[in-house]
């Protein structure tokens, strides 16, 4: 009855849609299928796809973290003014990683102690991270430009390795890293269970709390490495991310592939299912020249129909209906 | 001589001395007195009024530049400057022109978002009688005065620039790229359609792609690197503002293009923007200095208030210069740092 008895769930309409525009679009576009097209692709959904990877472990243990892309920004940023300023590279790095895994640990403190509900904790938690980012530490422009002193740091985003860009291999090894942390690990299992159904969980022995904290912890760090990536790569840090779509953009993948939001249900090959699908969807049209906000107008169509798909497919029955879907 | 004519020479010579010593007091007289007659009245047109600036963000350099120019200069004569930031929000920057309104600062500086979003609300504060300055962005409405580049002709310009690159009777594939902004942002609006008028007049080259990134380096880099990766022999790429043509920049960069694919863009001339020249991340850029603008909003305002007609009786379009840079240029000191500006807006 659960999602992952599902002969034909979601995750497999998806990869479906994704395998068919993917030989539609190498059918029909010249160099769509050129190795370096592939990486190009690949290198423009890599953080996101590693932001995803972030937010379903969240998700798993029926949380959301609403905060993590504008705990990316404002660490990225600082971390790039503080080296800009004079601060060793290593220090700066450190300091911006201490302050996106202060920041999560209060999300996570903040929902698992005071057990305020995980949509308004990391919502308010986003805003405050942002404000006093802007107000205290990000003085200058809302822009942080990638200083010369960044060094052998800068080739996170630009580099290349074997021909393969780096940011692709670094989000297949945090895939490749979370799979086995949620497959083989006792808290990787635990965050499932949490997710499941919590109170059987805590009757189970399960340590409830400390395990939600875990989770927004480890958001907090996947946030900090999405945005050294993200920066080195546009040699800058732009704060106004944060304004932006993105956050939905990260729920998006993650849901698309068939995870739910209701905790407990779904892996990594869920989120890079998704993403596969918003890269190859993206790519296609930037090819075609098709206009930006005609882009969204057709991404949001072919989220549409693969959730309509899925109604169809699998109904909702009275028991997935009790599971509260967001 | 006898002695009478000798008194009368004397006379006539004392006289003559008086004469001269009167006219000559008279000017000493008027280059004494303590103030000249223009300047009294002129700067009481100023003292005591309040300038409120509202640009779309105070976050970023060029918003900084102005403000911190108007502010200074506002300050020096005595007027009350304040300064609100929407951070990017439309709808908080709409709520805070109202508010504005209703609380009747002496002028209003702005930037609009797009062409649509303040255009109602200016004209009503002209109405109230409040000296309107607009930046950069051009609304639909015009009031006061308008301060910007003119971006049809700075559009014109750099296709100028691509044509001479790119064009007929260059041995190169004439393929050029467009990165555009926000669609409907004045700045790129109107740049675009001057690019195109000209491109328009040479057949001869192919666009490409011609897509929004909206003013985001991220997606400007994506779109960059897609098109390349399409069009190897890609000629030339236009971006329309230096903020996010560095993620453009960076894509042809990293492809190693830097020295086939020319790169132009143009910005208020940050110190960002000198960086990136002198690495080649841009091949030009055309400037069009935003303390220059802030200098020329700070004229506007003079103006406005001098001229006692109350806000919207003469209005103005204030067309800032610009000057093409490229890597050549770049000398210590030719760009200004957003940080000094930032911190006067403090």
């Amino acid at each position: 009855m659960f999602g992952n008895s599902k002969k034909f769930g979601q995750e497999q309409i998806v990869f479906a849609i994704t395998v068919a525009m993917f030989i539609l679009f190498s059918l029909f576009l010249d160099n769509f299928l050129a190795a370096d097209n592939i990486f190009a692709l690949l290198r423009s959904v890599a953080v996101l796809g590693i932001l995803g990877l972030g937010m379903l472990i969240v998700v798993l243990g029926r949380g959301i973290d609403l905060s993590l892309v504008a705990n990316m920004a404002i660490s990225v940023a600082w971390t790039l003014q503080l080296v800009g300023t004079g601060t060793p590279l290593g220090w700066a790095i450190a300091i911006g990683l201490g302050f996106a895994l202060v920041m999560s640990l209060v999300s996570g403190l903040l929902i698992a102690y005071a057990e305020i509900p995980p949509l308004f904790a990391t919502l308010a938690m986003g805003t405050f991270v942002y404000g006093f980012g802007r107000a205290h530490l990000i003085t200058g422009t809302d822009v942080v430009y990638l200083p010369a002193e960044f060094g052998w740091a800068s080739h996170i985003g630009q580099g290349r390795l074997y021909g393969v860009p780096v940011p692709v291999i670094l989000a297949i090894a945090f895939a490749a890293v979370v799979y086995l942390f949620l497959k083989y690990t006792k808290p990787g299992q635990q965050i499932y269970a949490v997710g499941d159904n919590m109170a059987a969980a805590r009757i189970t022995g399960i340590p409830v709390r400390p395990i939600l904290v875990l989770q927004y912890a480890i958001g907090g760090i996947v946030a900090f490495a999405a945005g050294l990536i993200t920066a080195t790569a546009v040699q800058s840090m732009n704060t106004r991310i944060v304004n932006s779509n993105m956050i939905y953009d990260v729920i998006l993948i993650v849901v698309l592939g068939g995870v739910s939001l209701s905790g407990g249900r779904g892996n990594v090959r869920n989120v890079i299912v998704g993403t596969l699908l918003i890269g190859v969807l993206v790519n296609g049209m930037t090819i075609m020249d098709i206009q930006y906000t005609l882009q969204n107008v057709i991404k949001s169509l072919i989220l549409l129909a693969a959730i309509v798909a899925d109604s169809f497919i699998n109904p909702r029955d009275e028991q997935t209906g009790q599971q509260g879907d967001i | 001589m006898d002695v009478k004519t000798k008194l009368k020479g004397v006379a006539a010579a004392a006289l003559t001395c008086l004469a001269l010593g009167a006219t000559l007091g008279a000017t000493v007289v008027s280059a004494q007195e303590p103030n000249d007659p223009f300047r009294g009245p002129a700067l009481e047109t100023l003292d005591g009024k309040w300038v409120a600036y509202l640009p779309i963000s105070a976050g970023f350099d060029l918003a900084q530049a102005w403000g911190g120019v108007v502010k200074t200069e506002a300050e020096r004569y005595g007027m009350k400057f304040t300064i609100q930031d929407p951070n990017w929000s439309t709808d908080a920057m709409a709520q805070g022109m109202t508010s504005l309104i209703a609380e009747g600062p002496d002028v209003i500086v702005t930037q609009n978002p797009d062409t649509q979003s303040l255009a109602r609300l200016l004209m009503q504060a002209n109405k109230k009688g409040i000296v309107v300055v607009q930046m950069n962005m051009q609304g639909a409405v015009q009031t006061d005065a308008f301060v910007g580049p003119d971006y049809i002709a700075l559009g014109r310009q750099i296709a100028g620039m691509m044509v001479d690159r790119c064009g007929a009777g260059t041995d190169t594939s004439h393929k050029v790229s467009i990165v555009q902004g926000v669609l409907t942002g004045g700045v790129s609006y109107f740049q675009v359609q001057g690019i195109m008028e000209v491109l328009g007049e040479h057949p001869e080259i192919e666009i490409v792609s011609s897509q929004a990134a909206d003013w985001d380096a991220s997606k400007a880099r994506a779109i960059t690197e897609t098109v390349l990766q399409q069009h190897p022999d890609l000629c030339g790429v236009i971006d329309v503002w230096d903020g996010q043509g560095i993620g453009t920049g960076a894509a042809i960069k990293q492809a190693g293009l830097s020295d086939k694919v020319y790169m132009v863009t143009s910005g208020g001339g940050a110190q960002s923007a000198c960086d990136l020249l002198k690495d080649g991340t841009f091949s030009a850029v055309v400037n069009y200095d935003a303390p220059g603008m802030g200098r020329d909003a700070w004229s506007a305002i003079m103006i406005a208030l001098q001229n006692g007609q109350g806000g919207g009786a003469i209005k103005t379009m204030l067309y800032s210069p610009t000057f093409v840079m490229t890597k050549d240029d770049v000398k210590d000191g030719t760009c200004w740092d957003a940080g000094q500006y930032a911190a006067m807006l403090r």
